[in-house]
């Protein structure tokens, strides 16, 4: 079988279709429906055959948009889940934009908290005028009228959708469409639906980016410096051009590197091991892993930032001093690349009027300017073709687009004469930077007599994410990057005085976000501190935790509550463990949602087993309770795997990984049964992608402590004392 | 010069080096884009074909050492024991990018071809090789035993 990427066309290859029925919204926000050449761009399209398109304005990395997104307008229409098809939509802001960033992009766990009304009210616009139209046909009242998987009947009438198409093009929809009764939905919260991306990647056939190919393609890789912020100075071709399938490699206008070009990857990696290149490393990252850590720790003392509304530290300072005992933890937390499956790749072709970017494309409003701006174009002259991406966990949602950037430069640099496809190996990832940024944390928890918690001052020194980024306006307040101290400064435990102190680290390294941002080392902190009190004051840590979010007036503190105690019972958490077994709590609200995890380990002759974790998730309405059940294993997986034993290192600057046996990742073996709980809501969905990850980390060392006694505040737990079985 | 490989049934003449990785022959060459590249040094299983019936890494298996073995990719797999495994993946929706689970795939159907009713321990340690970032292993474990049932008919 032969998959020859071709161009799938929008709007042109609607209207090549011919009749056509397209509902979604105009730029203004208004909903509209017209037929195939409409001057509008759908979120759903209806085929004269009855064939319904939902458009997806968010990109699919695994998270289970093309599912979620599809199964808000087949519900509102009623129509047959089975034959419903998904199409990503093209770049535009105007008229795709993420509503909460204003601008196209997926991230942040918003596509669904986005989407939910919006994908609706397409969706019931559509019907009310297809039944309006099939109504007028048939001489009844719209209300006579019902709709089952895509068929419509009345009386001895019965038609589907694609019937009315074009009557249907011709009425206006209504301005505010009557939305289903949650009471009726039949595929929100159905558990059984099945994911609309599961048979195209299940026999090869799913489209990803590295997967493009177009004629007279050359495959490139990039000669990148060895240290952050070098700069190429010259290069040597060596035997390079000796290469079987190496065609040309260019030295980039940005200084970043040498493009190497193959008629294959294969090439293009060989020829790129025999160039030998000279760089400028005197604004580079020179330091290593130590003195980089030991800076971090150093900033604790140095507090730049106080980031805790209306506390200081002399408020948490004062109750400390009168604790009667001071409970003292201090956190390190090392870089992490996100290493998504597919390695980072983007491919870049001319068009009649300007360029084709192929990509797993996270942020389009991010990267269709950048391309135009390196390309000499209009960004509207950049066209951008959202594939599938084999998972992101933040990497491909960069804040200077790095990877789109690079291929631009690469598409530029020979000429824009033949499509380019550039391509990472996990080497270059690897070494890549983006990753998760370094952090140290100190707390300092007071306690009284009685082992209540009276104060707590909490110092964070970290790389700030956001600041000199396009994004920075968004999250930093008062030189405070939320993104450093999220879960922490707003934390919802009600603790009298405490405070939380920001010091930034600095370095020509990039960092970026990584699954979960600031809540994957925030929550760790927070959750393992707070056990250590629980130890120290003698108290259950469910049982402590229960009270420090007792107040029911408090939705945040109710909610939480809620998985905690959902998980306790589920965990059976009251039961008592054999010795050499352990249970662990965390709980921490995230991306909107909130989430509590219990691991269960062993201590098999001085090694631990993972047993089983078990989760409880309030995401508000679960639509697709599969997917939520998906992500949250997937979260816990990630955050286990990587508190047990990754970290990106570095010795003058140079990346220690090279590759997987480096930087091992979760393996089936590792971690046992995972089971997850979902508490029935009636709030509006908030995220699910990020959640699942904050509380597994320290709900596993919290779970090592109760079965061993060891407390590991220095991650990865390999490298502090802890095997794993 | 010029190599004959015998994949999913057909002889496909190859232009590429002796040297060449399996992997890139059959992704940028013979344009059987259905198995992955993920680490290109055997760690990762994202690669996964089989070569006279095994599963392979084909990141690290070189095409002068293929003349005359029937391999076969995620596009040619077929026969009872792949119908059951794909079968049980989609009713289980193991996939989430779905990057990794060609090379999953292939790699679940060499081991019910050796051992049709696995274990659990069984299942780990045939599968540790395979890497999914996404972290469905407790689905694809699940999947396993689904399709070892499915396999008995
Ligand atoms: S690409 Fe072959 S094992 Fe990773
Ligand atoms: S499904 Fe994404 S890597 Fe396995």
């Amino acid at each position: 079988m032969t998959i020859e990427t071709s161009r799938r066309g929008f709007l042109t290859g609607v209207a090549a279709t011919g009749a056509a029925l397209l509902v979604g919204f105009t730029p203004k926000g208004v909903l509209a429906a017209g037929p195939a050449n409409a001057q509008l761009n759908p979120f759903v399209k209806v085929a004269a055959d009855g064939t319904l398109t939902v458009i997806l304005k968010h990109f699919e990395m695994g998270q289970g948009t093309t599912t979620g997104l599809t199964t808000l307008i087949a519900e509102e229409m009623d129509a047959d889940w089975a034959t419903v098809q998904i199409e990503f939509a093209p770049a535009n802001d105007a008229l795709y934009a993420n509503l909460l960033f204003g601008s196209q992009g997926t991230g942040g766990s918003t596509a669904m908290a986005n989407s939910f009304m919006q994908y609706r009210q397409a969706g019931a616009a559509a019907r009310a005028v297809l039944v309006q139209a099939a109504a007028q046909a048939w001489g009844v009242a719209p209300a006579d009228i019902t709709v089952d998987k895509g068929i419509l009947r009345a009386g001895d009438h019965s038609a589907h959708y694609g019937t009315f198409v074009d009557a249907a093009a011709d009425l206006t929809p209504p301005a505010e469409p009557v939305l289903k009764d949650p009471a009726a939905f039949k595929l929100i919260g159905n558990a059984t639906l099945p994911r609309k991306d599961s048979v195209g990647k299940t026999d090869g056939t799913a489209i990803f980016a590295m997967d493009v190919r177009l004629p007279d393609m050359v495959y490139a890789v990039l000669l990148r410096s060895p240290k952050f912020g070098g700069k190429l100075t010259g290069f040597t071709l060596g035997e390079a051009a000796g290469v079987q399938g190496f065609v040309d490699a260019k030295a980039l206008d940005n200084g970043a590197g040498v493009a190497v070009y193959g008629t294959t990857t294969w090439a293009a990696i060989q020829a790129r091991d025999a160039i030998t290149a000279e760089w400028d490393f005197s604004a580079s990252e020179t330091r290593s892993t130590p003195q980089i850590e030991a800076g971090h720790i150093a900033l604790l003392d140095a507090p730049q930032y106080e980031a805790a509304a209306g506390v200081t530290r002399a408020d948490s300072g004062a109750a400390l001093e009168a604790a009667a005992q001071v409970v003292e933890a201090e956190f390190l937390f090392p870089n992490l690349a996100h290493a998504p499956m597919e390695p980072l790749n983007c491919t870049i072709a001319a068009t009649e009027t300007g360029v084709r970017v192929y990509d797993g494309c996270q942020f389009p409003a991010l990267t269709k300017p950048t391309v135009a701006g390196i390309l000499g174009l209009d960004p509207e002259q950049v066209e951008i073709e959202t594939v599938y991406a084999g998972g992101s966990f933040g990497r491909r949602a960069n804040t200077v687009t790095d990877y789109n950037r690079e291929a631009a430069f690469a598409y530029a640099a020979l000429g824009g004469t033949r499509p380019v496809k550039l391509v990472w190996t996990r080497e270059d990832d690897l070494a890549g930077g983006f990753f998760r940024p370094v952090a140290a944390h100190r707390a300092r928890i007071g306690l009284d007599g009685d082992g209540n918690i009276t104060g707590w001052d909490h110092r964070i020194a970290a790389q700030s994410i956001m600041k000199g980024t396009p994004f920075e306006a968004f999250t930093v307040h008062d030189g405070v990057d939320h993104t450093s101290t999220e879960g922490l400064a707003d934390n919802l435990y009600a603790i009298p005085a405490m405070s939380v102190g920001l010091s930034d680290w600095t370095s020509p390294m990039p960092v970026l976000w990584w699954r979960s941002v600031g809540h994957s080392h925030t929550a760790y902190a927070k959750e393992v501190a707070l056990d250590m009190a629980a130890k120290a004051a003698g108290r259950d840590p469910v049982a402590l935790r229960r009270e420090l979010l007792a107040d029911d007036s408090n939705t945040d503190q109710r909610r939480l509550r809620g998985v905690l105690e959902l998980v306790a019972e589920k965990s059976g958490w009251d039961t008592p463990l054999p010795a050499g077994r352990g249970r662990g709590v965390a709980v921490h609200k995230s991306f909107g949602s909130y989430v509590a995890q219990v691991v269960e380990v062993s201590d098999i002759d001085g090694a631990i087993r993972i047993d089983r974790v078990v989760c409880a998730v309030d995401c508000g309405v679960a639509v697709n309770p599969d997917v939520i059940k998906a992500q949250m294993e997937g979260g816990i997986g990630f955050g286990i795997g990587h508190v047990m034993r990754d970290k990106i290192t570095m010795t003058e600057g140079v990346v220690d990984q090279a590759n997987f046996p480096d930087f091992e990742p979760l393996r089936m073996p590792d971690i046992g049964v995972i089971e997850v709980h979902i508490v029935p809501s009636t709030e509006a969905p908030t995220g699910v992608g990020e959640p699942g990850t904050p509380p597994a980390g320290p709900a596993l060392a919290n779970a090592i402590a109760a079965a061993t006694g060891k407390r590991i505040t220095k991650l990865p737990m390999t490298d502090h004392g802890i095997e794993f079985v | 010069m010029s190599l004959t490989l015998k994949i999913n049934g057909e002889d496909r003449q190859i232009t590429a080096d002796p040297g060449t990785p399996l992997l890139w022959v059959v992704r940028d060459e013979l344009n059987l884009t259905g198995t992955k590249f993920g680490c290109g040094v055997a760690s990762c299983g994202a690669c996964t074909v089989h070569v006279d019936g095994e599963p392979v890494r084909s990141c690290q298996t070189f095409v002068e050492d293929l003349e005359g073995a029937e391999i076969t990719t995620i596009e040619g797999v077929n026969g009872s024991v792949a119908a059951a495994v794909q079968a049980a993946w989609r009713e289980l929706d193991v996939v989430q990018c779905g990057y990794c689970q060609s090379g999953q795939i292939m790699q679940a159907v060499g081991l019910l071809s050796e051992t049709p009713r696995p274990t659990d321990d069984d299942i780990d340690s045939y599968m540790a090789g395979n890497v999914c970032r996404c972290a469905t292993y407790q689905r694809i474990r699940a999947a396993i035993h689904m399709a070892a049932e499915k396999m008995e008919g």
